[in-house]
């Protein structure tokens, strides 16, 4: 049996990161005969595709964004299951990224890549813990891949808004938090901060948040912002999707104090740039530290770095003695930035 | 260290005077001696050390980062604190199971005695260890702090101020005993949390919080008597209280303050000599050539100026104008009628014999219409050929007590109307805070000849002068109206039937090589919007040359 070259099972092409062996695509931007999908994100699951392999979580937040028929046929598939596809196997691994979210194994023959989507190795009470997956080419975001991006512990940040509500009672506090995943885990860690109180949410956030908690992800009581009085609103911590933090809907707020939730708080130029107040780092992506960490500890020989800051990851791992090179993915971004909110959601 | 830290991290944000006002009262409640002393006297600009220069900073990080990765995050933060501290390498003794041994991070205390007292040679290792014990936060506000780079846009009196709101006090009687304090300001917090008496200000030549006036309306008039007032002109320059005073030893110290107290002294070092009586004088700094006020332009090139070189005190000469007297010798002259003062300044004034110092004339009048007619021409009304930089009139209270702040119908001032130009909206940005959802910070422009016919070129920004229901209608407009987004900018339609026309009131005009129309303006605003009025009937560039043509004779001369 010879050892197949990783580039012959996966390789980048047009329509996303393509495993001619086994038929199928990984996250691809492009409608493909058949795809095999990390986690919901707006950038990595997209609509049209001829048969969709994922978790059940993912193909949950598939159907609530793109409707009922977002693709010709549904497979679920469970973390720490094993399927054949062709000539390889697939395996699906917590990635710990949000609510459904996977790593995806590919094996051919005695060859081992990961492709881990967008991953983070922090605690987080919303999702399954991330699972370390010893291969030989591991496939790596970078998207905080500068040893800036240090992201510390989430469960601080949250102390700094609750310190912030307790100085301004009479004002309002907006968070802007990504719609899928950051805000339902900002809930999560106030409520595991002991803030008990109800904590409002802008329209767009209402149907994934809702999704989660009949995941039977623990929220508290949440309520919407449309049709709360302004004054009822001091005092009060919303989770709104970063866009709307800037917008006229922020007019129904009593003072608000603009928040947000996002690893690129960690620099001031970033933060100051979106008018923020005060900034949050809490990062749904695995920092510098937890990149470095995860490349070094799956064992891996050969290092596929994509989207995000390529070269100083790449750097890294050569100076480490990996083989690294950059993977040129595009289509794939800094979901802050590019993410459309949930179908059926209008501004309210 | 690490709490200061969250406080200057959380003020760079915060865009609110009474926001900022709370979190550092807060910090005040929550810390305490001396950390919250020293903490004043960071924000009050009072701490003094040798600052480490950014090459030992450069130094520190290249012996522990690859050059490579510190390259590429140093281009992508763009800051060298900021880029130090957030990829300083967790030391070795901060990770894992020796966690329990690892030493705390240090006060501000710590930072600032050390500091003082530290040599060059042991800077570097100091500093290292204490980057090693603080966290990202904690770190960036060392640098910043140790390079003297610390700017986070509060003033030294909004941290009085917060100082005062610890003890329920007026900020004032803070103003009052500060030269006499020094940091950590143990007596001073005592007081405050009504532990102890006040401080006493034991300072030869200490600041008295100066009196305000109140902007005149045309309906102010009718109820005010004219015989009840004296008028002086209002001068174009910078407001100072001039301190003189004898130490325990019969030595005089002499001391310039601006308005707020800030002691200016060393700026005007060559005015100091004319201050040789004991005596607390409120007036105007101005630069006087020839016997001859210059314009706040000419003026401005004396502001600010870290060194003073004899060359610059030769060119720009510099004069106090005095219109109050608050001290004689020992005696506090603020509780005496306003009249009684003038008089007593007119002697003190006469005994200085000074060319430097002279008196801010009255001016006489009978009625408001008199005054309305100096008003509009100060060159005929006594000003002669300092009516330039006359900006309108002082009205005071012949029986009026020298108050501290802007009491009521004491002071009045009744400025000379702005120049006036009608602009063109062409872009604008998103406000901060309050305002971070309207449209509220603008660029205008006035039509000047460009190579395909008449063209807008911007000629100023202004982000006030108009009332909230105006800004509610400007935000409309501009959404409504948008040809392009850049980012927090939006460019508003501006062609000669389609825009919204603007009238900009300001003070001034100056020639300014970094506006591509060749002009700045000096406090411009809002003064009216002009729906009525089609963007090509707004002014031409022309206009304003031929005004900054005015004011550019008096700088070249």
């Amino acid at each position: 049996m010879t050892t197949m070259r990783p580039q012959d099972i996966l390789l980048p092409t047009a329509a996303g990161l393509c495993c001619k062996p086994g038929g199928f695509h990984i996250d691809p931007i492009r409608p493909v005969e058949r795809a095999v999908i990390t986690h919901g994100h707006s950038d990595h699951a997209r609509a049209g595709h001829g048969a969709v392999l994922a978790t059940q979580e993912t193909l949950d937040m598939m159907r609530l964004r793109y409707g009922e028929n977002f693709a010709g046929t549904t497979q679920a598939i469970r973390y720490g299951e094993e399927i054949r596809l062709g000539g390889v196997t697939v395996k699906f691994h917590p990635a710990g990224h949000v609510l459904g979210s996977a790593q995806i194994a590919v094996t051919c023959k005695d060859t081992c890549i990961v492709a881990s989507g967008d991953y983070k190795d922090a605690p987080d009470p919303t999702c399954t813990p991330f699972e370390l997956v010893p291969c030989d080419v591991f496939i790596t975001e970078a998207t905080f891949g500068l040893p800036v991006f240090r992201h510390g512990d989430a469960a601080d940040e949250v102390k700094k808004l609750l310190a912030s509500v307790a100085l301004f009672p009479e004002r309002a506090h907006l968070v802007g938090a990504y719609s899928l995943g950051k805000a339902q885990r900002v809930i999560a860690l106030l409520r595991g901060a002991g803030y008990d109180a109800p904590i409002y949410l802008h329209g767009a956030m209402e149907t994934i948040t809702h999704y989660y908690q009949s995941r039977g992800i623990a929220l508290g009581e949440l309520r919407p912002v449309k049709g709360t009085k302004k004054a009822d609103l001091a005092g009060t911590i919303t989770l709104a999707p970063p866009s709307a933090t800037s917008d006229i809907w922020t007019r129904r707020f009593p003072d608000p104090v603009t928040a947000f939730a996002s690893g690129w708080m960690r620099v001031r130029a970033r933060a100051r740039q979106g008018g923020v107040e005060l900034p949050l780092v809490i990062s749904d992506h695995a920092d510098w530290d937890g990149l470095t960490a995860t490349i070094a500890a799956t064992g891996a020989g050969e290092i596929w770095v994509t989207h995000g800051q390529e070269d100083a990851l790449v750097h890294w791992c050569k100076t480490k003695g990996l083989q690294a090179q950059p993977l040129d993915l595009v289509g794939y971004g800094d979901e802050e930035e590019s993410e459309t909110p949930i179908a059926g959601e209008a501004e309210a | 260290m690490n709490r200061f830290a969250e406080l200057l991290d959380r003020l760079t944000y915060e865009p609110g005077r009474n926001n900022k006002l709370r979190l550092i009262t807060g910090y005040f409640r929550e810390v305490g001696d001396p950390d919250r002393g020293y903490a004043l006297a960071a924000l009050t600009g009072a701490l003094s050390f040798k600052h480490a220069k950014p090459g030992l900073i450069r130094d520190l990080i290249a012996a522990r980062t690859d050059p490579v990765l510190f390259g590429l995050s140093y281009d992508y933060v763009g800051d060298l604190s900021e880029t130090v501290a957030l990829m300083w390498p967790k030391s070795a003794i901060k990770d894992g199971s020796q966690s329990h041994n690892k030493p705390p991070p240090p006060t501000l205390t710590d930072v600032v005695t050390t500091l003082r007292t530290l040599g060059k040679t042991e800077l570097p290792g100091q500093l290292a260890r204490w980057l090693d014990e603080l966290d990202e936060t904690g770190r960036w506000a060392l640098l910043k702090l140790v390079t003297g780079a610390l700017r986070i846009g509060i003033s030294a009196r909004l941290a009085k101020t917060a100082a005062a709101t610890l003890g329920d006090k007026d900020p004032h009687e803070i103003e009052l005993i500060w030269p006499g304090l020094a940091p950590p300001y143990l007596d001073l917090f005592a007081w405050l949390e009504g532990r102890a008496e006040k401080p006493v200000n034991r300072d030869p030549a200490p600041f008295r919080p100066v009196m305000l006036a109140h902007a005149i309306e045309d309906s102010d008039f009718q109820s005010l008597d004219p015989a009840d007032y004296i008028a002086e002109w209002k001068w174009d320059g910078i407001r100072v209280q001039a301190v003189a005073g004898r130490d325990d030893r019969g030595h005089i110290t002499v001391r310039l303050y601006s308005r707020t107290g800030e002691d200016i002294t060393g700026s005007f070092p060559d005015l100091v000599p004319s201050l040789h009586l004991p005596g607390a004088v409120d007036g105007e700094l101005l630069v006087v050539r020839d016997g001859r006020v210059q314009s706040f332009n000419v003026l401005q090139q004396r502001l600010n100026r870290k060194v003073v070189s004899p060359k610059l005190i030769k060119d720009f000469p510099i004069h106090l104008r005095a219109y109050d007297l608050l001290g004689d010798d020992e005696n506090d002259l603020r509780e005496l009628p306003f009249a009684e003062r003038r008089e007593r300044l007119e002697t003190f004034i006469k005994k200085l014999g000074d060319v430097r110092i002279d008196l801010s004339p009255t001016v006489p009048f009978e009625s408001w219409d008199a005054l309305t007619a100096a008003r509009a021409d100060p060159a005929s009304a006594g000003a002669g050929e300092d009516a330039e930089a006359v900006e309108g009139v002082m009205l005071k209270r012949r029986d009026a007590p020298y108050l501290p702040g802007r009491p009521k119908g004491q002071w009045w001032k009744w400025k000379r109307d702005p120049h006036i130009i009608d602009a063109v909206l062409m872009y604008a940005q998103r406000g901060h805070g309050k305002r971070s959802s309207y449209y509220s910070d603008y660029t205008f422009g006035v039509w000047t000849q460009g190579n395909d016919g008449d063209e807008l070129v911007p000629v100023g920004k202004a982000y006030f002068g108009f009332t909230d229901e105006e800004l509610l209608e400007i935000d409309r407009f501009v959404r409504r109206n948008t040809t392009e987004k850049f980012g927090p900018v939006r460019h508003v339609v501006h062609e000669p039937d389609k825009g919204l026309v603007l009238e900009v009131a300001f003070e001034g005009l100056q020639r300014s090589p970094r506006h591509k129309s060749g002009v700045a303006m000096r406090f411009p605003r809002i003064s009216r919007l002009r729906w009525d009025k089609p963007p090509r009937e707004a002014d031409r560039l022309e206009t304003l040359e031929r005004m900054l043509k005015a004011e550019a004779v008096e700088i070249e001369a």
